[in-house]
């Protein structure tokens, strides 16, 4: 019987993930799981107002409650010039308010006690006197003149208007719309929505009085960004602080932003010199924490008579709450939002910008994609949809005429990106073949003829990802390199350390697989280390897909690296030149001898103990990694659905998703991120929604009200791939974290335009509900 | 702040007795005074699941039952499944088949699909699409999940059905 060899690890092979054992015997290390001898608990008393003056603020109450330690309010933080900290958007958020209140939820006071449920009493015996000011939920109405101002704060801030921002060239668009045969636009608004991981944030800070050292156990997708962030926030010298960002329950975005509670608590601990605890429940994360999106847009295409795009033209305007703190590089105020030609040749566009205050909480905005990338991504597809209808063209069609050809590649966008590889047309095809496209086409027809409503929904992504380089891209003015140290053992076995951070994509097992490939050491004897700053080398951490197309690639170098003192050790022990050296999966040879080798387990043992003379000993190195580009991954998502005249419900009977990531390094985790960025693009189209009333409550702060996919109506996916590598990553990768949620929610909108077009219906917004589908047949005649 | 009262509760087969605060929530006395934390919170509103134990055998979401109300009760967390230090099939089936990313739900995840199993051991895709439908996942799109209950539900047959078969060689 023959034996099945248990796979190393290599690039390509899908291992079971290495992290695994810890999370499924539940010994997994959240924040919350942390217990410090002398542990306080945080909890805050937030505001129950959008928008009002702070008259007072009394805590006599709350301090009165046995086992009250303190109570913090923005008062006692200005005497140490914390009351305001900074913003990755180089805007001021409060810590805790003293002025005003300025959304719903906005952090007032923090009351500190020995035991949680005691410190949540005393938290509602904050008393706050309001005087209450209208609201601005709205960017529409922020920027109307009469608007009350929100950050009356701000020198020179006279109205609620952020930013003004632009990209492309628009005399050149200006030609093209003049030449066009036709022009169609789409008014759309993708609306505010929020990550929601499923643990929400928190820290135990623990300063010690004695020696001034800060440990911060944080829910923090980008530690080391952090730490620099809290030296600077705090005036804590930076040595002294130590960043731990143990298991993350998911993340998507929302653990990128620092938060006032982070703040208040290391505050506290080092105040009171005990260890406190802060971990906000679900309500407290989904209406202070960085939402996504709420980014209003007006597109126009010029198109020619045959159905070429000439020309594209996009007017936006964000809601960025109350304060401006999107994570985003500092050169692109609407993120790189211009990406928005995707996937078609596009002669020529033009985007302008402009951003808002209003009474709601501050981003974010990333949510499984940051830098607006999505967005710009759901209007070109809902956009050639339209140009679709418009031309009586198949939406398949009119996107194979208009892509980038392969051979085109490198790409240079009508908005300054240089698209790195891509073949489109191959990613479609699969995409077509496997659905059995055409077939559906001729059921729709028939479906048609009785009245039913059927639809085919097609999305040709192509995405942004892989931040740097680091001359363009940067957070709060930190290049967007990243970091990998390797340290092989005198045994063979190895710890990596990473300066990006796992939140479930599996890092423990995809980064050892680099290694595997690059030095031939098994992926079981690399351990791989994140989150702790002390013990891994810098790095801006893990969002915007970045941590394969950077991380990964750092981890190739520096694999490189070790790989060519290796060769020289190996030369050594074969008494052979360094030039004659050659090495395969993980065997060091002299050339055209390959019987006779040295593993890389001898090489590593010989590292300690017998080098050449003048060789330093130790097989250990560190590479930090600026990308000379972006990646762009790319694919085509299917949808087919079916409606319910009578009801509006809308069934997604099938979804066919093929995804070109370049390559895959573990392609079961490489599938299982797909699953989850199409549920999560699934649950945008269709549920997700934070909205506000006209006095601004937040009306999604439960999961009650914020719904949420679950498996019983998540769709069951249908998976293709091609593979197109990155020709300047190291191994070709690309990152895949967030394609799904890129592409997949202009192809679930899609296909129900595409089910009711006929009717007349050219546009619903996000989320797509049943009561909204039911409205529009309705306006048309068409409900039952 | 109420006088606390006194609780007696088997968990994972330990009597643990403490004097509780009528108030406290099962899952704190379960993270916090007995220190058992993988059992997590996610939303504190019967929605999400990750808190789900068994108590007498049944899934129950331990953020809306008082700890009081556990008293003289059986409960089981995660840390009771890899018994003897032994995956449980269904945690065997996790790692198998890929159905956990960041680990946050898959303890409340296994519990409920070991109480779907006991009373269906063999169920189909929508019956355990159907039993899950009270814990959310974020990550992994519940393709995974779904296979590795399949999968667990299989080995937990093949596994019953050993026994029987060896009795039956032998009359």
């Amino acid at each position: 019987m023959a034996v099945e060899t248990p796979l190393k690890g290599n690039i390509g092979d899908s291992i079971r993930r290495k992290e695994d054992d810890r999370f499924i015997r539940g010994r997994g290390n959240y924040v919350d799981d942390i217990a410090l001898p002398g542990m306080l608990h945080m909890a805050i008393h937030r505001s129950p107002f959008a928008h009002a003056r702070i008259k007072s603020i009394k805590t006599e109450a709350a301090q009165a409650v046995p086992g009250v330690v303190a109570v913090v309010t923005g008062a006692l933080l200005a005497q140490h010039k914390l009351a305001w900290m900074p913003t990755l958007s180089g805007d001021t958020q409060a810590v805790l308010a003293t002025d005003k209140v300025r959304f719903q939820g906005q952090e007032v006071a923090c009351v500190v006690a020995t035991d949680p449920y005691v410190a949540r009493d005393a938290a509602a015996l904050v008393e706050v006197d309001y005087e209450v000011l209208p609201a601005v939920v709205t960017p529409q109405q922020a920027l109307e003149p009469d608007a009350p101002l929100i950050r009356d704060e701000k020198d020179g801030q006279t109205n609620n208007h952020i930013y003004h921002w632009e990209a492309g060239d628009k005399a050149k668009t200006d030609e093209a719309f003049a030449k066009a045969d036709r022009v169609v636009s789409l008014d759309t608004f993708y609306p505010r929505c929020h990550p929601s991981p499923l643990e929400t944030c928190g820290i135990v800070a623990d300063v010690n009085s004695a020696t001034g050292h800060a440990t911060l156990y944080m829910t923090s997708q980008a530690p080391h960004a952090h730490r620099t962030l809290f030296a600077i926030v705090a005036g804590l010298p930076e040595q002294n602080i130590r960043i731990i960002s143990p298991d993350i329950g998911g993340g998507f975005g929302n653990k990128v932003p620092i938060y006032p509670g982070y703040v208040v608590a290391t505050a506290a601990s080092l105040l009171i010199g005990k260890p406190v605890k802060w971990v906000e429940d679900r309500s407290e994360n989904l209406i202070s924490t960085g939402f996504a999106r709420d980014f209003h847009m007006s597109g126009e295409m010029a198109l020619s008579n045959d159905g070429r795009i000439l020309g594209l033209r996009v007017k936006l305007l964000s809601d960025n709450g109350a304060f401006y703190a999107d994570a985003q590089p500092t050169k692109f105020r609407a993120g790189l939002f211009h990406i928005v030609t995707g996937s078609y040749d596009v002669a020529a566009a033009h985007v302008e910008a402009d951003g808002a205050y209003t009474n709601k909480a501050p981003g974010g905005v990333a949510y499984r994609c940051s830098f607006r990338v999505t967005e710009a991504s759901y209007l070109i597809e809902r956009l050639v949809e339209s140009a679709a209808l418009e031309m009586k063209m198949d939406p398949a069609d009119i996107r194979l005429k208009n892509f980038i050809k392969p051979e085109q590649f490198p790409y240079m966008s009508a908005t300054g990106f240089e698209y790195d590889s891509g073949d489109y047309p191959r990613a479609m095809q699969v995409a077509l073949d496997k659905l059995g496209y055409q077939s559906l086409r001729q059921e729709q027809a028939e479906k048609r003829k009785k009245g039913e409503l059927m639809g085919i929904g097609v999305a040709s992504f192509t995405e942004v990802v892989g931040a740097g380089p680091g001359k363009h891209y940067d957070i709060a003015g930190l290049r967007m390199f990243d970091s990998a140290e390797l340290r092989v053992h005198p045994t063979g076995k190895a710890i990596l350390k990473l300066g990006v951070k796992s939140q479930g994509q599996g890092h423990e097992t995809t980064f050892a697989q680099i290694v595997t490939e690059e030095l031939g050491i098994p992926a079981a004897d690399v351990e791989v280390q994140e989150g702790d700053t002390d013990n891994t080398p810098y790095g801006l951490g893990t969002y915007a897909s970045r941590s394969t197309p950077v991380g990964g690639a750092a981890t190739a170098m520096v694999s490189r690296k070790l790989r060519d003192k290796a060769k020289r050790i190996a030369a050594h022990l074969l008494e052979a030149s360094d030039a004659d050296i050659e090495f395969d999966q993980g065997k060091f040879f002299v050339r055209g001898s390959p019987a006779k080798s040295k593993t890389i387990q001898d090489v590593a043992f010989a590292a300690y103990t017998n080098l050449p003379d003048g060789m330093e000993a130790g097989l250990e190195g560190v590479t930090y990694y600026d990308p000379p580009n972006m990646t762009f991954p790319f694919g085509t998502y299917l949808v087919v659905v079916d409606i319910d005249r009578g009801t509006g419900q809308v069934k997604v009977r099938r979804m066919v998703a093929v995804d070109d990531c370049g390559v895959r390094i573990n392609p079961m985790i490489v599938e299982g991120q797909i699953h989850g960025g199409l549920t999560e693009g699934f649950g945008i189209a269709f549920m997700q929604l934070i909205t506000f009333d006209e006095e601004g409550n937040c009306l999604g702060s439960n999961f009650t009200d914020y719904l949420l996919p679950t498996s019983w109506e998540t769709p069951r996916f249908e998976m293709g791939e091609t593979v197109t590598p990155s020709p300047h990553h190291p191994i070709g990768a690309k990152g895949v974290g967030e394609s799904a949620t890129v592409g997949s929610p202009a192809a679930f909108v899609n296909a129900v335009i595409d089910a009711v077009a006929h009717l007349g219906i050219t546009n619903i917004d996000m989320p797509v509900t049943s009561d909204k589908v039911w409205a529009a047949l309705h306006e048309k005649g068409a409900a039952e | 702040m109420s006088v606390s009262q006194p609780i007696t509760v088997t968990v994972n087969g330990d009597r643990k007795t403490a004097e509780v605060e009528p108030r406290l929530l099962l899952v704190h006395f379960l993270r916090e005074t007995l220190r058992l934390t993988g059992t997590h919170i996610g939303c504190d509103t019967t929605h999400c699941g990750a808190c789900t134990v068994l108590v007498e055998g049944v899934p129950v979401k331990s953020c809306t039952m008082l700890a009081v109300q556990a008293d003289g009760q059986q409960v089981t967390t995660v840390e009771a499944l890899a018994a003897g230090g032994t995956l449980h099939p269904i945690q065997a089936a996790f790692k198998q088949e890929h159905g956990l990313q960041c680990g946050f739900c898959t303890p409340g995840m296994m519990l409920t699909s070991i109480a779907l199993l006991q009373e269906k051991p063999d169920p189909t895709d929508e019956d355990i699409r159907w039993a899950l439908s009270g814990n959310i996942c974020r990550c992994t799109g519940y393709m995974n999940i779904v296979k590795a209950v399949r999968s667990a539900a299989a080995q937990m047959k093949a596994a019953a059905a050993v026994p029987a078969a060896t009795a039956a060689a032998r009359s």
